[in-house]
Formats: C-alpha cells, structure tokens, sequence
C-alpha cells in the first residue's frame, strides 16, 4: 500500500538521485559525439560528494544573502519539483500550485542566485547576475505565451489535469499546435538549463560565462548546494517538457506497477531529451548575448503561431 | 455608529491640519499633534470602512437643494479605497513620526502638518463624493494640496520644475474630467452621481464613447498611464518620503476608483473596444514604465516609474474585466476585477514600503542615487530585511502578495479561451505574454536596486556611515512587510471580501463566479482544475530550507574568511564593483530603439593620441515621449502663443473695440437665438 505521503517523498528521492546523473549521461553524450571517451557518468555524484566533505572559503564581503542563497534556490526548485509531474500525474501536492507557480518558483529561486552574485562584490559576479536576469526576461514572454498555448489546448493551468488530458487522448493529442509550441518550450529548457547556444555550462571564461560568473564565489558545501539545485532545475524542465507534451505511461493512479512503469519510462524519456540537448549542444556554437533576444523571439513566434492554429483548427 | 464614524474622520484629520499649525513654533509638537490625529483618523477610516464593507453603504447629505446636492455616499468601492487609504496613512503616519525629525528646525513642521492632513482628508473625501460639483472641489483641492507638498523642498530648481509640470498636467486632466462630467450632467439633468448612474448607460453610443474617452484620459493623467505619466517621475520623487509613499501607493488609486465608477457604475460597461483600449493602455504602462524604471540610478524615480508600471498591471486586470462585461460574462469579468483589485491593494503596500525604504536610506545616507550607495545590508540591517521583503513583493515572486496578484490576473487572461470572439482569445494571451515581460524585468530592476543598494561594498562616504533610522520608521515599514508577506500567504481571507466588492459593480451573483476558495487556503477555479495554495507553497519552502539548513549546520563545516577572487589581483574594492548602469546595460541595448541613448565622449590627449589624460563619458537617456510627443507640442502652443499676440496691441483703445465687438456679438447671438 503506497500513501500520499509516501508519493512525496519518492518524488524527492526520484528528483535529487536523478538529476546528477542527467547530468553525468549529457555529458557522456557530448563526449560522445565530441569523440572522446569523457568523464564517468556517475562523475557527478563524485563531484557532489567532494565538494561536500569540503570547507568553504567565503569572502570577507559577502552578508547573509551569500550563505543563505544557495538554500532558498535549492528549497525553490525543489517545491516546484514536488508540483511537477514526474510519475504519477495525481501528485499528492499537486493543489499547491499550477505551471504558472512553477516558472515563478524558478524565478525565485533564480532571484536569489542572483542577488548572491552581487554579494561579493565581484565583477564577474555582477556580470553573471545581470547577463542571467537579462535571459530570464527574454525568456518569460515567450514562456508565458507556450504555457497559454499549452493551457488553452487543455483549458486548464494545472500540470496533473494536462498530464492526463494528454495521455488520455494518445496519439491524436499530437497536433500542428502540440509541436510548435513543444519547439517554444525547448528552445525555452535551453535557456532555462543554461546551455549552448545560450550559455555554456562547461565555461568559465569571463566573456562568455552567466551561470558558473553567478558561483563564482561559491566553494565547498554551498557550492554543492548551488551545484545540485542547478542540476534538479534541469532534471524538472526536462521533465515538464516531457510530461506536458509526451507523457504516455506515466502512472494516473497510484499502484507500485504502474509507478514502477513509469519511473523507467521517465528515464528513458529524460535520456532521450538528454541526447537531443547533447546534440543541439554539440551542433551549435554558443551565441553572442546579444543575439539572443532573435532566437528567443524565435520561441516567442512559434508560441504565438501555435496559440493561434490552435485558435485556426479549434474553430474561433 | 456610521453617523459618528465618518464625520469622525474629517473631524480628526482637521483637528490634526488646524493645531499643527497652531503650534508650528515648536516642530515637535506640531509633528507629533498631526501625526497622531492622522493615525487617529486612520483607524477610524479602518473600521467605518470595514463596517461598510460588512454592512450597508453610508450616506450623509450635507445641503438639500434640489439642483445641487452636496453629500457624500459610501458603499463597498468607496469603502475599499477609504480601507487601502487608510492602512496606509497608518503606516505611514508612524513612519512620519520619525521621518519629519529630519526636517527640524530647517523647515515649517506646521505647515508640513496641515498639508499632511488636509491631502488625506482630500483623498478621502474624493472617493466619497456623490455628487460632480462636490466632487472636482475635492479632486482640485487633493490637486493643489499635493502640489504644495511636491514643492515643499522649494528651495530645489528640479522641485519647483516638478511642481510645475505636475500641476500642469493635473489640471489639463481635470479639464477633461469636468468635460466628461458636464456631457453625463447633460444626458441626466443632475450633478448628482446617483443619476449619473441612472441615465449614464442611456446615453447615445456615440456620447457614453465620448465620456469614456474624456475619463480615460482626465483620470489617465493622475493615474500615470502612459503617455500622460511625464508629471509622476518628476513630482513623485520631489515630495518628502511620507509624502511620496503616500502619493505612490494611494493617490495614483483615486483616478482608477473613478475610472471604474465611471466605466462600470455610469457608463454601465459599455462596448468590448473600451476593454481593449483599456487593455491596450494598460499593457503600453507596464511596459514602458517597468522598462524606463529598469535604467534609473535614483531610487526614488525608479520606484515612481515602477508605480506607472504597477498601474498598467491594474489597468490590464481591468481592461479584461470591461472586455468579459462587455461580452456579457460577469463571472469572468468578476474574476479580472478582483485581480485588479487585490494588485491595487498589495501595490499600495509594498509600494508604500519601499518609497519608505527609499525615505529611510536618504534619510540615513543623503543620496538617492543607487551607484552611491552599497554594503547598507551590514549598515542597515533592519531597513534591508523589511525593503527585501517589498522587492520580493514587487518581483511577484512567490509566496509573497505580488505573486497572488499577478497570478490571478494571468488566470484572468487564460480564461479568454472561453470566449466566442477570435480577437479576445489572440488579444488576451498576447497580454499575458507582454505582462510576464513586465514581471520579469521587474525582477530584474528590483534585483539590481537591492543588489546595488545594500550588498557588496559601500560605494561612497554616505553609504559607509549608514545606519538604522530611529523606531517609528522602522515601525512604520514594518506594517507594510507584514502585510505584504499576510497578503501573499493568505489571500484566501482578502480576496472572498473584495469578491463581493467586485460583484456590486460586476453584477456577478455567486453562482456565477468561476472560482473558489479551498481547504489550506486554496485559491480553486474548479472548472478548470486549476488550484494555487501559497500557504502550502510556503509551508513546503520553509520546511525545505529548514531541513537543508540543519543538514548544512549539522555537517562538520569551516569557513575560511578570504579575499573575492579578483584574477589575482588585490582588487576588492568599492571602485572595481558592478555598477548599476553596467548591470542594466544589456536591456538598455536590447530596447535602444525606444531608451534611444546619447552618448557622448570626451578624451583629452597629452602628447599622443595614445596617451589619455582624461577620459569622459557620458550616458543620457531622454524620456522618449517628452522629446517626440511633449516638445513639438509646447513649440505649437508657443507658435500659437505668439500668432495671438498680434491682437495684444497694450492700447486701451483696441481693447474697448474687442469689448464692444464681443457685445454685438452675443446681443446679435441672443436676438437670433431667441427669434
């Protein structure tokens, strides 16, 4: 017998035991395509597990923001883990909040990731924080427009009531507007992951860098903290990616089969998202900042076409 | 207790304005007399407004002839507005208590104490009028009673300069608000607004669209939308800090009290193209003010151009409520106004609480420019908490009451997919889209004034000696933060009560009502499924960051205390941190066709051109509307200006010719006329 709660905490230990391995398995995929052996996918967890048994060097600037930050975040991200269907589309906590509430809780867990930045009184750190806050709000407009497109297909913000609504429909669900704004949404993940073309998670030049200029300061413990919160947002993007718009076989009622079905058939879906972001990844280079705004204009027009052919075949 | 309760509140307010100027020989005396009676006042408004709100509209006619009925009339609107000008005057009389002491002995406390109290009395008196004429007395004394408090730094050009094009401004709106009025006076045959509201919606088309435009744009230009806003980033900022937190967060309101008293109560909801050019209004307002906002160094004007923001959020709550009116769903429309309404309370809270947060770092620090200061979270640790909590209220992140606001008002918008019209399911979503750009550079330039401002290092001398303000303004501030972290986690008990505000005005029954309220403080649209419970998001936040923090603190941790990485180089200091400008640099590039920047850069050279030996530059951002639109006007009224002045000869002789030309005229209008 499995309870609501039971729900919750599997969901936790899902999203926090997942996402360093995403991130282990997209960067394997990279080597792989970049034709190099690359690092173990479980170099993650190692990562994780020194930085842990570290201490941390602080700045004699920083207030309580620097230490308090990286805890917020990672409380942020995974609060809005816990209305994101992962497995089962009933989450137990599901009335919490909607997807609206999800990019806000992003927000806010972005917020004071950048409000940290600024605590050191680094260069780089003020740089990281603007250049990322300059992304989110290219970013938003676009978003908000897909979440309609989304929405308005279901009638419903609710991420378990279009999760069902989708899955129960099967196949015929799949619609010129169901794409177009699945293409809105990715382009969307790459921004939100912090990926090529929009920011290179592997860099730290000082010209190029959004997310690691913004932890720059970080070492140790918090650094960790930062570390796995950042990899949690990725691990749940993809995950809303995946269950917004292909979420067959995720369990609609609670049954251990059902939640063991769909837990592998999480995985691979993440795999196959994981491949794809290697790919566009490998494929692409990192784009100047100020290019950005065309290709997230991009997004903004093929959520605006798909809310509108929506608008077309569903008759006005 | 109505009968005593309200006569009560002009009484308190007018025992505060006489004997502080009574007593303006000594300052303390006249503050503390003023501000008491203010508070007093205040928490009378509280309660008459509650008791109106719970039980019956209030009334009370001060003279009976027929034509022209002076009197006040009170029902739920009114109330809400007396309760939000109220809880503010609150807060902010505290906060005066400490915040005048910086004007002792350097200026007339007295004075400062009348005005106080007469503009609030104004104010509250111009959401109670029932009648046209008694109205435009206290609109034009609210007008005028602000504009002395705008110049009250007179001894300052750019507040005199202020001053100027506030009053300006106000009354080329009050111009078209006496014309709406005089067209409504027409069709009804009374000032009263009682047959306003009878014979308004029996208007011709072609006149009721004339009287939305003329009130659209006389209570626009109080409002601040854009493009009449050019008075708010000057005047706001001139006023002391009370003044402006109260000038922000409530008096910008009274022009959108109106506009739905006009709109909805005389107008009766009229067409759906109101809706969208409200809509329209209010998206452009966002927009614009957040993005002008984005850019600003001086605190004050950033927070006065973020109050034009915050208005286009409530116009386009509003605008999508005239549009479901309009297209006969009152749930719906019931739905927008209460988001527009629970934006305009949370707005004038946290809005309220930053202008006192800015008050309390001029206070403090003497400067309003954010490059100056810097490292004020170690130096003012009580004011950087409680204006972290406004940021986070303002950036509509969650669980705090922007969030609620702007949340329901994007439900709001989502629910155009119901509707039957094409142009309102594309219209509506676009909105939403432009109203989510808002949300986020609003993160963004919050974050930058809050980074810049009080982390890091102090940037200057005036930062370096910053400390806590005295008791009452922290007090005073701490109202504000309070309600803004109750107005976020429990909306559930605000928002039923502004429901029924909503529906006397929406004529949107129970039933009709699209949404609910649930069990742990759930907000339910149970049509759609679509729950928000920020109670239960708080809760699962704080227990998260509870657990996190116990396991960091439990774990075996040093912290080793080391210099910022700086390449190597000893750089940490205040003169190598990010600056403001540099921080919204990359938006002032996104959006430079409309900031349309001048820059301009002076080098002086020694020998070669290599070797510099000085080096200039200077950034200038012009407001876009007053170089394209306000400029070429003024040229034209001064053109005309002095086409006039042909007749103005100075003979006495012309004159007497123009007198006696007039006369011919109108004996020959009125003979004609009469035959």
């Amino acid at each position: 017998m499995i309870l609501q709660i039971d729900i919750v905490v599997i969901q936790i230990i899902v999203i926090l035991a997942l996402s360093p391995l995403l991130s282990g398995i997209i960067k394997k995929i990279k080597a792989f395509f970049q034709i190099r052996k690359g690092p173990s996918i479980l170099q993650p967890y190692y990562d994780l597990a020194k930085l842990l048994r570290k201490d941390s060097v602080v700045s004699e600037n920083v207030s309580w923001i620097f230490h308090a930050a990286p805890i917020i975040s990672f409380a942020a991200v995974l609060t809005a883990g816990l209305i994101i269907p992962i497995f089962i589309s009933d989450m137990p906590l599901g009335f919490a909040g909607d997807l609206i509430a999800v990019v806000y809780l992003f927000a806010l867990a972005r917020f004071f990731t950048a409000l940290a930045s600024l605590d050191a009184g680094s260069s780089f750190g003020g740089m990281g924080g603007s250049r990322e806050m300059f992304v989110a709000s290219m970013v938003e407009p676009a978003l908000m427009l897909s979440i309609f497109a989304i929405a308005l297909n279901v009638g419903s913000t609710n991420l378990g009531y279009i999760t069902q609504t989708v899955s129960n429909a099967g196949l015929s669900s799949v619609s010129p507007y169901h794409l177009l704004a699945f293409v809105a949404m990715f382009i969307i993940a790459i921004a939100e992951t912090g990926r090529i073309p929009i920011d290179n998670p592997a860099t730290h030049l000082e010209l190029t860098m959004i997310h690691e200029a913004m932890i720059l300061e970080y070492s140790g413990k918090q650094l960790a903290i930062m570390e796995l919160g950042a990899m949690m947002k990725q691990l749940l993007v993809y995950a809303l990616l995946a269950n917004i718009f292909f979420p067959w076989g995720i369990a609609q009622i609670i049954s251990t089969t059902g939640i063991a079905i769909a837990l592998i058939v999480f995985i691979i879906k993440i795999v196959i998202m994981g491949t794809i972001m290697a790919i566009v990844e490998t494929s692409t280079a990192k784009w100047r900042l100020f290019r950005l705004p065309d290709l997230l204009s991009i997004s903004l027009m093929l959520s605006f076409l798909s809310l509108v052919s929506f608008i077309i075949v569903k008759g006005g | 207790m109505y009968n005593i309760l309200f006569p009560g509140i002009i009484f308190c307010f007018l025992i505060g304005a006489v004997f502080s100027i009574l007593f303006n020989r000594n300052d303390r005396l006249a503050n503390h007399i003023s501000l008491l009676s203010a508070s007093i006042a205040s928490i009378l408004g509280i309660i008459f407004s509650l008791s109106v709100v719970f039980g019956d509209s209030f009334s009370l006619s001060i003279s009976g002839s027929s034509y022209l009925k002076f009197g006040f009339f009170v029902d739920r609107l009114s109330a809400f507005f007396i309760l939000i000008i109220s809880i503010a005057v609150f807060a902010v009389s505290i906060y005066s208590i400490g915040y005048i002491r910086e004007y002792y002995g350097k200026k007339n406390i007295g004075y400062l104490g009348f005005l106080y109290n007469i503009f609030i009395l104004s104010m509250i008196l111009v959401v109670s009028a029932n009648n046209a004429i008694m109205f435009l007395i206290v609109w034009e004394l609210m007008s005028v009673v602000s504009y002395f408090l705008v110049i009250f730094e007179h001894e300052k050009a750019e507040t005199r300069k202020a001053g100027f094009i506030y009053i300006l401004m106000t009354h080329i709106g009050t111009g078209f608000i006496l014309l709406s009025f005089l067209i409504m006076a027409g069709a009804s045959g009374s000032y009263s607004f009682e047959s306003f509201s009878a014979y308004g919606s029996t208007m011709p088309p072609f006149l009721k669209d004339i009287t939305f435009l003329f009130t659209l744009i006389g209570f626009g230009t109080k409002a601040g939308i854009v493009p009449l806003h050019i008075w708010l980033p000057y005047a706001h900022p001139a006023a002391p800090g009370n003044v402006s937190a109260l000038m922000s967060g409530v008096m910008i309101k009274t022009a959108i009290y109106m506009m739905i008293r006009v709109f909805f109560g005389f107008l009766g909801g009229g067409v759906i193209w109101w809706g969208f050019l409200v809509l329209a209004i209010g998206v452009i307002s966002a927009l614009l003010g957040i993005m002008y906002a984005v850019i600003e160094s001086d605190i004050k004007r950033m927070l006065a151009f973020s109050s034009i923001e915050n208005i286009g959020i409530i116009l386009i709550g509003l605008g999508a409520s005239l549009i479901f009116y309009a297209s006969g769903n009152p749930g719906l429309s019931a739905l927008a106004a209460i988001a527009a309404f629970y934006h305009l309370l949370n707005h004038s809270v946290f809005k309220g609480l930053l202008f006192m947060g800015a008050g309390s770092i001029i206070y403090s620090t003497h400067t309003k420019n954010i490059e100056q200061l810097g490292g004020l979270i170690k130096k003012m640790p009580v004011v950087s908490v409680l204006f972290l909590i406004g940021v986070l209220s303002i950036s509509a992140l969650p669980p705090f009451s922007g969030f609620v606001s702007e949340w329901l008002t994007l439900q709001a918008l989502l629910m155009s997919f119901g509707s039957s019209d094409s142009f309102t399911r594309i219209v509506l979503p676009v909105s939403a889209a432009a109203l989510a750009l808002t949300g986020a550079l609003a993160a963004f330039c919050f974050l930058k004034t809050f980074g810049m401002g009080f982390l890091a290092l102090p940037r200057s001398e005036h930062a370096e000696h910053a400390k806590d303000p005295n008791m009452p303004m922290l007090l005073g501030m701490g109202i504000f933060a309070l309600l803004s972290i109750l107005l976020g986690i429990l909306p559930v008990y605000v928002l039923p009560f502004i429901g029924m505000i909503a529906s006397t005005f929406t004529g949107a029954s129970v039933i009709d009502q699209p949404f609910s309220y649930g069990v742990f403080g759930t907000i339910t649209l149970p049509a759609n499924r679509i729950y928000l419970s920020t109670p239960v998001l708080f809760s699962i936040i704080l227990i998260l960051i509870l657990i996190t923090t116990g396991l960091y603190l439990g774990s075996r941790r040093k912290n080793k205390l080391y210099e910022t990485w700086g390449c190597g180089q000893p750089v940490s200091t205040a003169r190598n941190e990010y600056t403001a400008t540099a921080f919204s640099k990359p938006v002032q590039i996104w959006f430079r066709n409309i900031y349309r920047p001048i820059r301009e850069l002076h080098a002086a050279y020694t020998v070669s051109p290599l070797i510099k030996e000085s080096f200039k530059f200077e950034l200038k951002i012009e407001q876009t509307f007053e170089r394209y639109l306000y400029s070429p006007m003024v040229d034209l009224i001064l053109r005309i200006s002095r086409q006039i002045k042909m007749i103005q000869t100075g003979s006495i002789h012309a004159y007497l010719s123009y007198i006696f030309g007039t006369l011919v005229i109108l004996m020959m209008f009125i003979i004609l006329g009469g035959s």
